[in-house]
């Protein structure tokens, strides 16, 4: 058992380490200031362009479609020295991530062949528009509706939650092409231009006070048949492509979020009414558990890691990763605010608690987003455990015939 | 990267599974259990014959000179079958001897050891100790322990001891004949893995190494709990599996309610990050890493949670079958306390895993 790279990885590693150190520059630092979005935004394209000229993007992707050809290890040692700055991510994790993929697996290769080159390089911005306010974890129930037209198709609906819309190009939507066969049967998927006439971008504020994410509103909006992503009635089979490359995308413990040490660092500076908070049973335990939380699955990834770089298929334990980082984000920034009493209410822009009240903000949409806590663990039931999946009572219904309760 | 078991440590899991699985398992725990024994002697002389006491003996002295992985995958396949036989408490005594012995005591003690005649295990707990870095209540003076140890995993079968006494620097071991040692068998929670009281009285000892081998001991020896617990909660939890899949209430599959669903995955997520610490554990052992202390006490940690829950959540979902003495939910329910109580408490490991950080955290300023 060893931690080690195989030469190849190493070398691999070599190569990334030496060309970050020559091109990362200021990122090497933390940021003086959170970007401004437009900045962030710019910054992106900027690093992005940079990285696919030095053929650091699509690192697994088939050569064919602009990628790397390269295997996951690769990819992941990439990701791995990239974490180590303080460079802008996120931007493209969407597009890149999952609908890109997408694109080149069920696409026209002729419709792929304009869009993936522009998506690598960092120009075009995507997102992808599945959820809608009456169906999040049951995407099956979406309502937007594609009609035929000739060469093509017209979309009317509404999407929610969309990351980034603000911000794209492009998307992959999700639609309801038949509405006389049953939820799952009756659905398509397509590539959008986020500028076409008909479409309506606009901001949801989070709870955590920023505003990342939209509501997309398609009036009459025209997509030609050439960008059909899948046959006709594929949507669903379409959808999980993407869904599988999101679990991947989302999976992670965000970048320098605060973790068990933060906790320590904090509690080193508290003395509570019985003693130095260091010193006391209660957050003693809670840094253990946070540590056996995070570690554990940092573990648990570098098993997958093991297997990938044995050419293998990392085994189900990968499917507890979101399920445990986002909650043991939310119990360990509760519990450091709660020591911090009074202070742990105010916000000190640059301090170790305002990265802890940041974390107990954004975890609480963490537990939801890429698969609820709820459908993770019923996915962890039944794929992994084997169990009968939930009951359903709408899933053989022609979606036209189902009463709305 | 490769952190996974060696290729022969997995060899070793599957053919230990396979025997465990035919030769033990609930009904020859019970059968233990029933007939009032200390353990069965049958399959204790077809585990001797497997040569597993002899797994981590070095050639030399008569046994397998096998490492840290193949322990590990006896501890889980152990927890997972129930089996009544006296190896982890032999195998902790070899791994003792092995940190911490002379040459002669090696020697003397692990051929013995390896090829079964004796059966070994560890007294530390008794009187003040409550915990086994607590200073003991028994002390060597010249060659010879008093006082009393209880109670000890294994004491009515054990043919040797090492026992835990005051020294300056804290518990301290020593290595010591039960022949002729007075033992009293003590009632505990676990009615198949039996206990007992130890009376020792001017009773012959040697000095088995220093204050920092014990602590190093309970490292390992925290280690090899981890991978037994696994066993043990994993076993629980397919038990529990079989049983959601089976059982039918208002029309269904009660292992279609995510009320029973979630806890059965929530089952598998603890027991996948104790598995993860456990073999970070393994690794930290098998390397000699300073890493030992945090790896250990975090695998200890994770895996008395993992087993924790999976153990109560068992009895919950089998409902009212869950908890009669007929149904099988009681090996684990009672294998639960057992392991928590044998080698130091949740508490006391959650305490040991953030001093090893904060000392890693001090050596890093």
């Amino acid at each position: 058992m060893d931690f080690n790279d195989t030469p190849q990885e190493a070398d691999y590693r070599q190569q990334v380490k030496a060309w970050i150190a020559a091109n990362a520059g200021a990122y090497l630092a933390p940021p003086a200031k959170p970007w401004a979005l437009d900045d962030f935004v710019a910054r992106s394209k900027a690093w992005q362009a940079k990285k696919h000229d030095a053929g650091y993007v699509g690192i697994t992707w088939p050569k064919a479609v602009g990628g790397q050809g390269l295997t996951p290890m690769h990819q992941i040692v990439f990701n791995q020295e990239e974490s180590r700055t303080h460079v802008p991510t996120g931007l493209y994790s969407i597009g890149l991530g999952m609908c890109i993929p997408t694109v080149f697996t069920h696409g026209n290769p002729k419709v792929a062949a304009r869009y993936v080159p522009k998506a690598l390089k960092g120009e075009d911005v995507w997102c992808q528009l599945f959820s809608e306010p009456v169906a999040g974890s049951d995407l099956a129930s979406i309502r937007t509706k594609a009609v035929k037209d000739g060469d093509e198709w017209v979309i009317n609906g509404q999407k929610v939650w969309t990351s980034f819309a603000h911000k794209s190009d492009f998307g992959i939507v999700v639609c309801r092409t038949d509405f006389d066969a049953p939820k799952h049967k009756g659905l398509t998927m397509f590539i959008v231009d986020m500028h076409a006439p008909g479409i309506e971008v606009r901001g949801i504020k989070q709870m955590s006070g920023g505003s990342d994410f939209n509501e997309v509103f398609f009036t009459d909006v025209r997509v030609n048949d050439t960008h059909r992503l899948g046959e006709i009635g594929d949507g669903w089979k379409v959808s999980l492509t993407t869904l599988m490359h999101e679990r991947l995308a989302v999976g992670g413990k965000p970048r320098h979020a605060p973790g068990y040490q933060t906790l320590m660092s904090v509690a080193a500076g508290i003395e509570t009414d019985t003693g130095p908070a260091m010193e006391r049973a209660d957050v003693r335990q809670r840094i253990a558990d946070t540590y056996i939380a995070d570690e554990g699955i940092k573990l648990t990834q570098m098993r997958a890691l093991s297997a990938l770089s044995r050419g293998a298929i990392p085994g189900p334990e990968q499917s507890i990763s979101k399920v445990v980082i986002a909650k043991t984000m939310q119990d360990m920034a509760s519990f450091a605010l709660d020591l911090s009493q009074a202070q742990g209410l105010a916000v000190e822009p640059g301090s170790d608690l305002e990265k802890l009240q940041g974390s107990y903000m954004w975890s609480a949409g963490l537990r939801i987003a890429g698969g609820t806590d709820e459908i993770l663990r019923n996915i962890i039931a039944e794929r992994v455990l084997g169990l009968p999946g939930d009951m359903r009572p709408d899933k053989d219904t022609p979606f036209s015939q189902l009463k709305p309760l | 990267m490769n952190f996974d078991l060696s290729d022969d440590a997995k060899t070793l899991k599957e053919a230990a599974r396979k025997f465990l699985d035919a030769r033990a398992g609930p009904p020859v725990a019970r059968k233990v259990m029933d007939d009032g024994l200390t353990y069965d002697a049958a399959l204790w002389a077809e585990v001797v014959e497997q040569g597993w006491p002899a797994a981590r003996v070095p050639e030399a002295h008569g046994g397998l000179g096998l490492g840290a992985d193949e322990a590990c995958v006896l501890a889980e396949a152990m927890g997972r079958s129930l089996a009544p036989v006296p190896l982890l408490s032999t195998m902790a005594a070899i791994e003792a001897i092995l940190l911490a012995g002379t040459d002669a005591q090696k020697a003397h003690w692990l051929p013995k050891l390896a090829s079964g005649e004796a059966v070994g295990t560890i007294a530390w707990a008794g009187g003040d100790a409550k915990s086994p870095t607590a200073m003991p209540d028994l002390t060597l003076s010249g060659d010879t322990v008093s006082g009393v140890k209880s109670p000890v995993t294994d004491g009515l079968v054990a043919t040797v001891a090492i026992v835990t006494v005051a020294s300056a620097d804290g518990p301290a071991m020593a290595i010591v004949s039960l022949d002729g040692v007075t033992r009293e068998a003590v009632e505990t929670l676990d009615l198949v893995r039996p206990s007992a009281k130890l009376h020792f009285e001017k009773t012959p000892a040697q000095a088995l190494g220093t204050a920092a081998d014990w602590v190093k001991l309970t490292e390992q020896l925290a280690v090899l709990a981890a991978w037994e617990a696994l066993g043990t909660a994993d076993a629980a939890r397919d038990m529990t599996v079989a049983y959601a899949k089976d059982r039918v209430a208002f029309g269904q599959r009660i292992g279609r309610y995510q009320g029973v669903k979630h806890k059965l995955a929530d089952m598998y997520i603890l027991s996948e990050l104790a598995r993860a610490h456990a073999l970070h554990g393994c690794w930290a052992w098998s390397a000699g890493a300073a890493e030992l202390s945090q790896a250990a006490a975090a695998a200890r940690v994770s895996s008395l949670d993992a087993l924790k829950f999976t153990a109560e959540e068992s009895v919950q979902l089998h409902g009212g079958i869950g908890f009669t003495w007929e149904h099988d939910c009681q090996f684990y329910y009672r294998r639960n306390r057992q392991i928590a109580s044998s080698l130091g408490s949740r508490a006391h490991w959650a305490d040991r895993l953030v001093r090893a950080l904060e000392q890693r955290n001090r050596a890093s300023a």
